[in-house]
């Protein structure tokens, strides 16, 4: 198993900076220091809740001290893979909306997209601005060696997470700023700069002055608020509600305590099943009625937009390194986890038989529900699921059980090595911009590999350092 | 400003407030109940009444079920359901807020929560004291900590509203808890009562300082009413929340009818005093007073688009 900090050589280069930390302070006072960070958190209030476990709706996250070291040159690879996939699923969902020459060539079953729920026939044929849909990309990733790093799974809709990366670096400056005092670690607050010029690339053609961006959040009760809130608040824009816009003469506008004022961006953090109930939900009274005929005559431009969420699901994930070959001409610089289409009967008898040794999730599942961790389950669970899986196999995938790479992280009083992943967020506007960093999820159980903050994972702040040492 | 996010602010404003002349309304009727020859159900009821939470018709309203409604229930006129409220409205516009506000809205927020009507009951003074300080460590820290912008007035404005309809209200109750035994007017009880609700209102003092002398419901009702150095008088209130939307109109450069509104109350209120209240009756100068503060309310929402 691969440990970020030690290897059977010593402490890893990037990791000798935090070692000594470790070292000098001692786990008894980090984990002292870790309850005045937690209390620091809860009174900013950041928390995040949990859908479907009842109880306290604005739990904390739990955040570890530790920090999670990427090298330099590590980051370059990372960087440059991450980008390569963003422009890669930007280029897959033009071609699905217009000539879908990838499906034409053959590398992929048109029923993947057209029977894919988040396919939206409303966009076949519509140009968005710089013909980007997904505006913010986030690519899990997760280690297995030294240089062994795959790509998870791709977040296309809204990924969230972000505040957490901002956040948890502010908490570590504030905590110690001798970490930071020779600039050793990449800042990583231009992030909120970098969204909002993102954004107003994006502009619509309607738009003739100042690009005015929105938030869009469903409100306070949402999970992510605190989130949506953070990022309106970082970049200077209203955050809004759907109850807040609305649509006259093919143009958006927002209520203001100055009268009626335009929308050109719509950075939206709902679900495209509640933007507009005229074209998806009739019954919800949720969404803004005549958004998408705004978005669709160019009035308005929604981010991501509506129907991106068909390049990010798990049986599509498959066929990503085929997209970077097909539109890029290149090789991936992250390859994919070999994955099984359970929808395909090789890859089925395959599953069946070594289902106790692989994960298991629904191709449309998210936040780590309805999964199976074959070897972490009991025979019964196993049993269950595979009941689950005969029934109806195309909507499963299945993945060998990696062994995720852990880092040092602070259990009590004691340090101990736990699993981690890693979301870098990629920004696509005119150009392509990525924060030097990320969001690290830790399984904060010993030994479990399911790092979601909805499954009881942590967060810790994430270092991607200036230059390595030599 | 997002016309949500005023509105947010309003009430964030309005329901603190409220939390607090809530509490103050429950010290009242416990004081005025264990008076000698107090009639504590009609005195619950007035209590109730002035809370804005009608008791259904034909029923008897007892100390519990007042503690129940005003301070413990979820509904919106009580004091925890006030205190709630003020909290989602702050946490919709948590980055409107400074850290000391936050705080003071979100600390021990759950206090109440599981708490019996009967244990509430036995220490109700303590929980009056808690609401009354939370409700003043969140206005300390508007006034110390808040930019003195539109969202400052729209939270100000909320307070000053609230608590000039609940003045009124307070006052109300005097008159109705009264009117049965109008002859005794004057007599002992009656300067307990008197006594009551000016502690309620922290006026107490105020009134010594002010009139000298003997209680008296003239008095009283020229405090409540006209006094302009009293911060929880009808006339003081006006003229603050004058003072917020004139603010308000220089900060957009634009006026509404709100502000005509406000400025007729204003006036209205500068061309009459008490003698000439009494002289017209008490009861339906508060009815015409509480009417006029209901249309302000409505008006600035018209005005800024709530």
């Amino acid at each position: 198993m691969f440990d970020e900090m030690k290897t059977e050589a010593g402490v890893r280069a990037p990791y000798a900076r935090v070692a000594d930390w470790i070292e000098d302070a001692g786990p008894p006072l980090l984990s002292l220091r870790s309850r005045e960070a937690e209390a620091l958190f809860r009174r900013i209030g950041i928390t995040f809740a949990v859908y479907g476990e009842g109880g306290d709706q604005e739990r904390l996250i739990p955040f570890d001290l530790v920090p999670r070291v990427i090298g330099a040159a590590e980051w370059d690879r990372l960087a440059a893979g991450v980008m390569q996939r963003a422009r890669a699923l930007n280029a897959f969902l033009y071609d699905v909306y217009h000539r879908r020459e990838f499906l034409r060539a053959g590398r992929m079953p048109l029923r993947l997209v057209t029977e894919n729920d988040a396919f939206l026939p409303e966009m076949i044929g519509f140009n968005p601005p710089k013909r980007i849909y997904s505006h913010i990309v986030g690519v899990d990733l997760v280690r297995t060696g030294a240089d062994d790093f795959f790509v998870l799974e791709d977040n296309c809709r809204t990924p969230s997470g972000v505040s957490y990366m901002l956040e948890n670096r502010e908490i570590m400056m504030r905590m110690f700023p001798d970490l930071f005092l020779d600039n050793a670690v990449r800042p990583v607050d231009g992030y909120t700069e970098d969204l909002r010029r993102t954004l107003e690339e994006v502009a619509p053609p309607a738009c003739r002055q100042d690009p005015q961006v929105v938030v869009l959040t469903p409100g306070p009760f949402n999970s992510a608020y605190y989130e949506h809130s953070f990022l309106a608040d970082l970049m200077g824009v209203d955050l809004v509600e759907a109850s807040d816009l609305y649509v006259n003469e093919g143009r958006v506008w927002r209520r203001t305590t100055r009268g009626p004022q335009v929308v050109d961006v719509i950075y939206r953090r709902i679900d495209d099943d509640f933007l507009d109930p005229l074209t998806f939900r009739p019954d919800s009274a949720l969404g803004v009625p005549g958004l998408m005929n705004a978005y669709l005559s160019g009035g308005v431009t929604v981010a991501s937009a509506p129907g991106s969420g068909v390049a990010d699901d798990k049986a599509i994930y498959t066929y990503v390194p085929d997209m970077i070959d097909f539109y890029l001409g290149e090789k991936p610089i992250l390859p994919n986890v070999r994955t099984y289409k359970c929808g395909e009967a090789d890859d089925l008898a395959y599953v069946l038989e070594h289902l106790a040794e692989l994960v298991v999730k629904e191709v449309h599942g998210s936040g780590g529900y309805g999964m199976l961790v074959g070897p972490k389950a009991t025979k019964a669970e196993v049993e269950a699921y595979r009941a689950r899986l005969v029934v109806d196999p195309e909507n499963f995938i299945a993945q060998p059980t990696l062994e995720l790479s852990t880092a040092p992280t602070l259990c009590g009083e004691h340090l101990g090595a736990r699993h981690v992943d890693l979301r870098p967020f990629c920004l696509v506007g005119a150009q392509l911009r990525l924060t030097p960093g990320g969001l690290t999820r830790v399984a904060m159980r010993e030994g479990s590999l399911v790092v979601n903050s909805s499954q009881g994972g942590g967060v810790k702040d994430t270092w991607v350092l200036t230059r390595d040492s030599v | 400003m997002l016309s949500r996010a005023a509105e947010n602010l309003y009430w964030a404003g309005r329901h603190v407030e409220r939390a607090d002349a809530t509490a103050r309304l429950l010290a009242m009727g416990a004081r005025m109940t264990v008076l000698p020859g107090a009639d504590a159900r009609g005195d619950w009821e007035s209590v109730m009444r002035a809370a804005g939470a009608l008791p259904p018709k034909d029923t008897v309203v007892g100390r519990l079920d007042a503690v129940d409604s005003l301070l413990l229930s979820e509904n919106g006129s009580s004091v925890r359901g006030s205190l709630r409220q003020a909290r989602e409205n702050g946490r919709a516009e948590r980055t409107a807020l400074t850290t000391q506000m936050w705080e003071a809205l979100n600390d021990d927020w759950r206090a109440l929560d599981g708490v019996t009507p009967m244990e509430a009951s036995r220490s109700l003074f303590d929980h009056v004291d808690w609401a009354i300080r939370r409700s003043a460590s969140f206005r300390g820290a508007v006034e110390t900590t808040m930019l003195r912008n539109d969202r400052y007035e729209f939270l100000r404005l909320g307070g000053l509203i609230e608590r000039a309809g609940m003045t009124l209200r307070l006052l109300d109750v005097k008159y109705l808890a009264l009117l049965p035994e109008r002859d005794v007017v004057g007599g002992g009880r009656d300067t307990f009562q008197w006594s009551a609700l000016l502690l309620a209102s922290s006026g107490l003092r105020a009134y010594h300082h002010l009139y000298r002398g003997e209680i008296s419901a003239t008095n009283i009702a020229d405090l409540l009413v006209f006094n302009r150095a009293f911060p929880r008088s009808l006339a003081f209130c006006v003229a603050d929340i004058l003072t917020a939307l004139d603010n308000l109109a220089a900060i957009y450069a634009q006026r509404h009818l709100c502000h005509e509104s406000a400025a007729e109350l204003h006036r209205s209120l500068s061309m009459t005093d008490i003698d000439e209240v009494f002289a017209d009756g008490l009861h339906e100068f508060i009815l015409q007073r509480l009417a006029d503060i209901r249309a302000l309310h409505n008006a600035v929402n018209d005005a800024y688009g709530f």
